[in-house]
C-alpha cells in the first residue's frame, strides 16, 4: 500500500467536514445535507480502501502510524488497525451515513446537526483506531462532546435531562479510567496499548503495578472496567441508557446504539482484557452475574415498556450483555481456550457488528412511526399499519426478525457462536441466557402484532404514508445487509478468523 | 438417472427461488406468481422422485455430501446434505402434497388480493420443510426449522387484519420457541460433547457409533445419561412443532389462517416436522437403550408424552364444532400415535403413518377448504347439512379421508399404517399403558370423525350459506380426486405381507406375515373402529340434526363434560393463569427493580451528594470567612465560583459511580479470593 496515512483520513475527513461546516455559516440546508452525507460516506471508501489491501492473515496492526506527540511523556500519535477495528470502522461506515439519511427531514439548524454529527463519527473511528492511551481517551471523551448537544438540542421532551443525565455518568465513569491509566504510567512509564498488552501477558504489568502497593492494582482495575461498564453498559450501570436512547433524535439514537454501544465493548476486549487477563479472570465469576442480569432483565425489562424507543433501548441493553457474557465467559476459563472460547468471542465479535446493523435498524422504524404520528411512540398507539405500508411493515419485520435472532438473518449467526461458546464453559449461564431469547421474541412479535397487524386504528387509523425515497434508500441497505450477513457470515469472520484464535491463546490463562 | 447428495439443496433451492420471486412481483402478478411457485414445486417434485430412485439403488447408506459454512479461528462450521430413503420419501410426499395443495389454493384464494404474497409464503413454507428433509446437519436442520416457524406464523397470520389470526399467528410462533429453545440446548450440548453437528460424515457423526458410544457412556445430572438429556432436550423441539402435550395449544388457533395453509401445516409441513426430527436423530435416541441402571430412557418419554396427546386430541376433537378445529384436534391425535410408535420402538411405523397420514390429512383439510369455500366461509358445522348432495366430488373424497383416518380396515392407508403402531405399541415391554391409550383413541376417532361427516353433508341445509353450496371448479376437485386415490393406495406399500415400504426404509428385508398377523388385536380394532363408526352413526346419521340451534346429543347427555372438551381442556385458561401471569410477573419485577432500586438508588446518591455540596459550600465560606479575611477578591471569586459548581447533580452522579466503584471493587475481590 502507499504511505497514504490511510487510518487518518479515516478519523479526520469526517472532522474536516465539521470544520468546513462551522465555515460555511450561510450555506442552505440542502447543501449542509449533502455535504455532511458525503463527508459520512468518506469512512466508507477508505474503508473499503483499508479492506482492499488488509492482510487478515498477518498478525499485529497494519497502516500503522506512530509520531512523537508529547516526549516528556511518552506519548504518540500512535493509530493501527487490525480485524477488530477493522470491523468496527465498517460498522461506523455502514450506521452513520444511515443515521444521517435518516435525519434527512429534520429542519431546525440543519448545519450544525451535520457539523456535530460529523464530529462524533470522527471521534468514534479515532476510538477504533488509536492505540495510546492519550489519543484514545480524548476521541473516547471528545465524542461526548457533540453528543451531548445532538440529543439536547434536537431531543424529545426529556432530552436535556436525558442528555445531562448520559454525559455526567460517562464522564464520571471515564475519570476513574484516567486515574486507573495514570497509575499504570506511573508503574510502567508507557501509555502504548500494543506495549502495555504484552506486558499484561507475560505478567509484567501485574508485578510492576503490584509495586504501587495497597490497594492500588485493584483500583485501577476496576477504575477501568467502571469507564467502560458505564459506557456498555453493564448491568447495574445502564439506568442513563433507556432515558438517553428514548430522547435522542433518532438518527442520533441509531448512531448511539449502533456504535457507540460498541466503543466499551471494544475497550473491554481491547485494553481491559489484554492488560490484566489474570485480574479479569479472577473477577469474571462475578461479572459474568452482571452481563446474565443484562441478559434477562434487560429482555424482560423491554417486555414492560409501552415507548416503544424505550423497548428498543433495553432490547440493546440485553443484546450487548451477550457480547460480554462471552467475553467474560472466555476469560474465566482455565487453562488455555479451546474451541468454546474461540466460538464465543468470535460471536461476540459478530454480534458487536449485527446488533449495530439490526437496532439501528429497529430504532430508525420506531422513528417513522414517532414522525408520521406527530411524537407518539407507544405500542398501543397504532394499528394495522402493514395494510397501508406493506413495504415498511415489510422491512421492519426484517430487522425485527434479525433482532430476534431467526437464522437467515445476520443475528443468529453471532448468537449461536455465543452460546455455543458459553455453553462449553458455563453450561448454567448459556441455559438461563435462553430465558433472554424467549422474552425477546415475546415482546417484539408483541409490538408487531400490536403495530402492523389487526385492524387500522390509533394514528394509523387513517391511513399510513408508505415509505418513500430517502427511508427507502436509509432502511434497504440495512437490510440487505442482514441477509447477506445471516448467509455469508464468513465475510466478516474472515476479517479476525486468525486473531480470535491468537486472542484466546494469548490472554486465557 | 439419478442425483447425487451433493446436488440435493436443488430440492429446497427451486421453492426457494419462487418465494423470492413472488416476493419482488408485482401484486397484480397473480397468476405467474402462482405459476412460478406451482412450476417451482413440480420440478422439486420430479427431483424428488429422482432421489428416491438414488436412494433405492442402495437403500442401507447415508449419501452425504458436506461443506463448511463459515469459520472462527480453528472452529469450522459444517453442514451438509443427506440422501437416504428417510429423505427421499419426505421429499416425495412434501412435494407431492404441497404441489397439489399449491394447485387447489388458486381456486381457494382466488379473491384474496394478497393472491401473489400467499404463494410467496406457501413456497418458502415448502422451501424449508424440505430443507429439514434433505439437511446433514443438526444445525443446518435447525436453522430450516426456524424458517419453518417463520412461514407458519406468515402464513396463520396471512389475514393480519384481523385480531384473532395476528393472535394466533403470535402464538405459533412464540409457543413453538419454548420447545426450540429446549432443542436449541440440545444442539449446543452435543456440539460441545462431541464436536460436531453432522449426522453422518465418515465416522465422526453425531449419529455414528463412535460419538454415541461416548454420549452413552457419560452421565449427568440425576444420573441420566448425556444422550438421554440431549434426546430430551431435542424432543422439546419435537413437542413444540408437532404440537404434542403440553405445547399443542398453538395447533388449534392455527386453523385462523387460509384453509390451504392448515392443509400444509398438518399434513406435509411442520408438524410432520418434529416426528421426522426424532425419526432422523434415532440413534441418538435409541443410545440410551442399552444402558441398565439409567432412571428413564429418552425414548419411554417420547412414548408417554406421546399417548396422552393421541387420547387427549381425540376427546378435545369429539366436543368441538368447527370442521377445521375436529381435524386441528385429529391431527395432535394422529401426531401422538406417531410418537407413541417412535417411543415403542418402531420409527419405521411412525414414518409409514406419517406419509399416509400426509395424504388423507391433506385430503381432509382440502375437503373442509371446499366445503367453507362453497358455504361462504361458514365453517360450523351446525350450520352446515345435507351438503352430500350439493358437492358430490367433495363428499365423496372427504369420505375416503374419514375412512381413513377412522382406520377402516383393509381398503384404507390410514388402517394399515395404525395397526403398525398399535403392533409396536402392543409388543412394548415396558408398559402397556400407551397401547391401551392408544385403542381408547381408536374409538374416539372413528366416533369424531363419522359425526363430523354426518353433521356436514347429510340431513338437510341448516343455513342459506349451505343451501347456496354447489361444488367447485375442478382446479379444487381434481387435486382432492389425487389426494384420496393416495389415500387408498398408499397402505398398499407397507401391509405385513409386503412390507416393502418398511424393507425400503430400514434398508434390510422385513419378513412377510400374513395379512391376519396377531389376529386378535386385528380382530380387536376391527371392531373398536365399528363401535365407534356404529356410535356416531346412531348419535349423528340416523337422526341429522334439524336446525343449527338443537343441541348436541353428547351435550344433553352430559353438559359438564361435554362443555369441558369444547373448551379445549381449558388448557388456554390455564397457562394464561400460570405461565402467562409469571411472564407478566417476571416482566413487572424487572421493571420494578430497574425503575425502583438500581433507578432510586442513583436519584438517592444525588440527592445525598446535592446535601454534601451544601455542606462543602457552607464549609467553604465559613473557611473563607474566618480564615483567610485577607484573601485576595480573586481567590474568593474563584472559590464562590467552585461552590457554585458543586450544587448541582453533578455530584450525584459522580457519588452514584463512586458506590459502583466500591460495589465493582469488592465483587473484583470476592472474586479474586476463589
Amino acid at each position: 500500500m502507499s504511505s497514504l496515512p490511510l487510518l487518518s483520513l479515516i478519523i479526520l475527513t469526517p472532522w474536516v467536514g465539521s470544520l468546513l461546516l462551522v465555515c460555511l455559516p450561510g450555506l442552505g440546508a440542502r447543501a449542509c445535507r449533502g455535504i455532511t452525507l458525503a463527508f459520512s460516506l468518506s469512512t466508507l471508501g477508505f474503508a473499503l480502501c483499508v479492506l482492499s489491501s488488509f492482510n487478515p492473515a498477518a498478525p499485529g496492526y497494519q497502516f500503522v502510524e506512530r509520531r512523537d506527540w508529547i516526549s516528556s511523556l511518552n506519548v504518540h500519535y500512535f493509530l493501527g488497525l487490525d480485524g477488530l477495528s477493522l470491523l468496527m470502522v465498517l460498522l461506523t461506515a455502514v450506521v452513520a451515513p444511515a443515521g444521517i439519511l435518516a435525519s434527512w427531514k429534520l429542519s431546525s439548524d440543519v448545519r450544525f446537526f451535520g457539523l456535530l454529527f460529523l464530529a462524533l463519527q470522527g471521534a468514534a473511528l479515532g476510538v477504533f483506531l488509536a492505540l495510546d492511551f492519550v489519543p484514545w481517551f480524548l476521541f473516547w471523551e471528545l465524542s461526548l462532546v457533540p453528543a451531548y448537544f445532538l440529543i439536547k438540542l434536537w431531543g424529545g421532551a426529556g432530552a436535556s435531562r436525558a442528555a445531562y443525565q448520559f454525559v455526567i455518568y460517562t464522564i464520571g465513569g471515564s475519570a476513574f479510567m484516567l486515574l486507573g491509566f495514570a497509575g499504570i504510567f506511573l508503574a510502567t512509564g508507557s501509555l502504548d496499548f500494543p506495549e502495555l498488552s504484552r506486558l499484561g501477558a507475560d505478567g509484567t504489568l501485574a508485578l510492576k503495578l503490584a509495586s504501587l502497593g495497597g490497594f492500588w492494582p485493584m483500583a485501577i482495575f476496576v477504575g477501568i472496567l467502571l469507564g467502560l461498564a458505564v459506557k456498555v453498559p453493564l448491568f447495574p450501570f445502564h439506568t442513563w441508557l433507556p432515558s438517553a436512547y428514548a430522547e435522542a433524535p433518532t438518527g442520533v439514537s441509531m448512531f448511539l446504539t449502533g456504535v457507540m454501544s460498541k466503543m466499551g465493548v471494544y475497550g473491554f476486549i481491547r485494553i481491559l482484557w489484554p492488560l490484566f487477563p489474570m485480574r479479569l479472570h479472577a473477577s469474571a465469576p462475578c461479572l459474568i452475574w452482571l452481563a446474565l442480569a443484562g441478559v434477562v432483565l434487560g429482555a424482560f425489562a423491554a417486555m414492560r415498556q409501552t415507548d416503544l424507543k424505550r423497548m428498543v433501548a433495553y432490547s440493546s441493553i440485553n443484546h450487548v450483555s451477550y457480547c460480554l457474557l462471552a467475553l467474560f465467559a472466555v476469560a474465566s476459563a482455565n487453562g488455555p481456550g479451546g474451541e468454546p472460547s474461540v466460538a464465543a468471542l468470535g460471536g461476540s465479535l459478530l454480534q458487536m457488528f449485527n446488533h449495530g446493523i439490526s437496532a439501528s435498524a429497529l430504532f430508525f422504524c420506531v422513528g417513522i412511526l414517532e414522525t408520521r404520528s406527530g411524537g407518539l411512540r407507544g405500542a398501543g398507539d397504532f394499528g394495522g399499519i402493514r395494510s397501508s405500508a406493506p413495504l415498511f411493515a415489510g422491512l421492519c419485520g426484517i430487522s425485527m426478525f434479525s433482532s430476534l435472532g431467526l437464522p437467515g438473518l445476520n443475528g443468529f449467526v453471532g448468537e449461536f457462536l455465543i452460546f455455543k461458546g458459553v455453553w462449553g464453559l458455563i453450561p448454567w449461564a448459556a441455559a438461563l441466557s435462553c430465558l433472554g431469547l424467549f422474552a425477546t421474541a415475546y415482546f417484539l412479535l408483541t409490538f408487531w402484532q400490536r403495530v402492523f397487524h389487526g385492524p387500522k386504528s390509533g394514528a394509523a387509523a387513517g391511513g399510513f404514508a408508505e415509505l418513500h425515497g430517502v427511508e427507502v434508500v436509509t432502511l434497504a441497505p440495512l437490510v440487505a445487509l442482514m441477509f447477506l450477513l445471516g448467509i455469508v457470515p464468513q465475510l466478516l469472520t474472515g476479517l479476525f478468523n486468525p486473531l480470535v484464535g491468537i486472542w484466546v491463546g494469548h490472554f486465557t490463562k | 438417472m439419478t442425483i447425487s447428495a451433493h446436488n440435493l439443496w436443488l430440492i429446497p433451492l427451486l421453492p426457494l427461488l419462487a418465494s423470492a420471486s413472488c416476493s419482488v412481483i408485482r401484486r397484480r402478478g397473480r397468476s405467474l406468481a402462482a405459476t412460478f411457485a406451482i412450476l417451482a414445486m413440480a420440478g422439486s417434485f420430479i427431483l424428488s422422485c429422482i432421489a428416491l430412485r438414488t436412494a433405492l439403488l442402495s437403500p442401507a447408506s447415508h449419501l452425504t455430501s458436506n461443506f463448511t459454512w463459515f469459520g472462527v479461528g480453528d472452529y469450522a462450521v459444517r453442514l451438509g446434505w443427506l440422501l437416504d430413503p428417510l429423505t427421499a420419501f419426505m421429499c416425495v410426499m412434501v412435494t407431492l402434497v404441497s404441489l397439489l395443495i399449491f394447485i387447489f389454493s388458486i381456486g381457494y384464494m382466488k379473491d384474496d388480493p394478497n393472491f401473489k404474497q400467499f404463494y410467496c409464503f406457501l413456497s418458502l413454507f415448502a422451501a424449508a420443510m424440505l430443507g429439514i428433509v434433505v439437511a446433514n446437519s443438526l444445525l443446518l436442520l435447525f436453522i430450516a426449522w426456524e424458517l419453518v416457524g417463520l412461514s407458519s406464523y406468515l402464513l396463520i397470520g396471512f389475514w393480519f387484519h384481523k385480531p384473532a389470526a395476528a393472535a394466533a399467528a403470535k402464538k405459533a410462533f412464540i409457543t413453538t420457541r419454548i420447545g426450540d429453545l429446549g432443542f436449541f440446548m440440545g444442539i449446543l450440548w452435543l456440539n460441545n460433547a462431541t464436536g460436531s453437528l453432522l449426522f453422518y460424515d465418515g465416522g465422526r457423526g453425531v449419529l455414528e457409533p463412535g460419538s454415541l458410544a461416548g454420549l452413552a457412556a457419560q452421565t449427568t445430572v440425576g444420573g441420566l445419561a448425556v444422550s438421554t438429556a440431549i434426546g430430551l432436550l431435542v424432543f422439546c423441539g419435537a413437542i413444540g412443532k408437532s404440537g404434542q402435550f403440553p405445547l399443542h395449544v398453538w395447533l388449534p388457533d392455527a386453523m385462523e389462517g387460509p384453509t390451504p395453509v392448515s392443509a400444509l401445516i398438518h399434513a406435509a409441513t411442520m408438524v410432520a416436522a418434529g416426528v421426522f426430527l426424532i425419526a432422523r436423530v434415532y440413534p441418538l435416541m435409541t443410545a440410551d437403550l442399552g444402558l441398565a441402571g439409567a432412571p428413564v430412557h429418552a425414548l419411554t418419554v417420547v412414548a408417554f408424552i406421546g399417548a396422552i396427546t393421541a387420547l387427549m386430541g381425540a376427546c378435545i376433537a369429539v366436543g368441538q364444532n368447527d370442521i377445521k378445529r375436529v381435524l386441528a384436534f385429529s391431527t395432535v391425535s394422529q401426531l401422538g400415535y406417531m410418537m407413541i410408535a417412535l417411543g415403542v420402538g418402531s420409527w419405521v411405523a411412525a414414518i409409514f403413518h406419517l406419509l399416509t397420514h400426509a395424504f388423507f390429512k391433506a385430503l381432509l383439510f382440502l375437503g373442509a377448504g371446499s366445503v367453507i369455500h362453497a358455504a361462504h366461509h361458514e365453517q360450523d358445522m351446525r350450520s352446515l347439512g345435507g351438503l352430500g348432495r350439493r358437492m358430490r366430488v367433495t363428499f365423496g373424497t372427504f369420505a375416503i379421508g374419514m375412512m381413513a383416518l377412522s382406520g377402516v380396515p383393509f381398503v384404507f392407508s390410514g388402517y394399515w399404517s395404525k395397526e403398525s403402531i398399535l403392533h409396536a405399541a402392543h409388543e412394548w415391554d415396558v408398559s402397556s399403558l400407551p397401547f391401551l391409550m392408544g385403542l381408547s383413541a381408536v374409538v374416539l376417532t372413528a366416533f369424531y370423525m363419522t359425526r363430523l361427516v354426518a353433521e356436514v353433508f347429510f340431513g338437510k341445509a341448516r343455513s342459506a350459506s349451505a343451501e347456496h353450496a354447489h361444488e367447485n371448479s375442478g382446479v379444487m376437485t381434481v387435486p382432492l380426486v389425487i389426494l384420496a386415490v393416495c389415500a387408498v393406495g398408499l397402505g398398499f406399500l407397507g401391509t405385513p405381507a409386503w412390507p416393502w415400504l418398511q424393507s425400503q426404509l430400514t434398508g434390510s428385508t422385513m419378513p412377510a406375515h400374513s395379512l391376519l398377523e396377531g389376529g386378535g388385536l386385528t380382530v380387536l380394532s376391527i371392531v373398536l373402529v365399528s363401535v365407534g363408526i356404529g356410535t356416531g352413526w346412531a348419535l349423528y346419521a340416523r337422526h341429522p340434526r334439524q336446525t343449527e340451534d338443537v343441541q348436541d346429543p353428547l351435550e344433553r347427555a352430559a353438559p359438564g363434560a361435554f362443555g369441558f372438551l369444547a373448551a379445549r381442556m381449558r388448557f388456554d385458561e390455564l397457562y394464561l393463569a400460570t405461565f402467562g401471569r409469571a411472564n407478566g410477573y417476571i416482566a413487572a419485577l424487572a421493571d420494578w427493580l430497574d425503575r425502583r432500586v438500581v433507578g432510586k438508588i442513583v436519584e438517592l446518591a444525588g440527592r445525598m451528594s446535592q446535601s454534601a455540596g451544601r455542606f462543602n459550600r457552607e464549609a467553604d465560606e465559613e473557611g473563607l470567612n474566618t480564615g483567610f479575611n485577607a484573601a485576595s477578591d480573586e481567590l474568593r471569586l474563584a472559590g464562590k465560583l467552585y461552590s457554585q459548581a458543586q450544587t448541582g447533580e453533578t455530584h450525584g452522579y459522580l457519588r452514584v459511580l463512586a458506590i459502583g466503584f466500591v460495589v465493582l471493587a469488592i465483587a473484583s475481590m470476592l472474586g479474586g479470593s476463589r
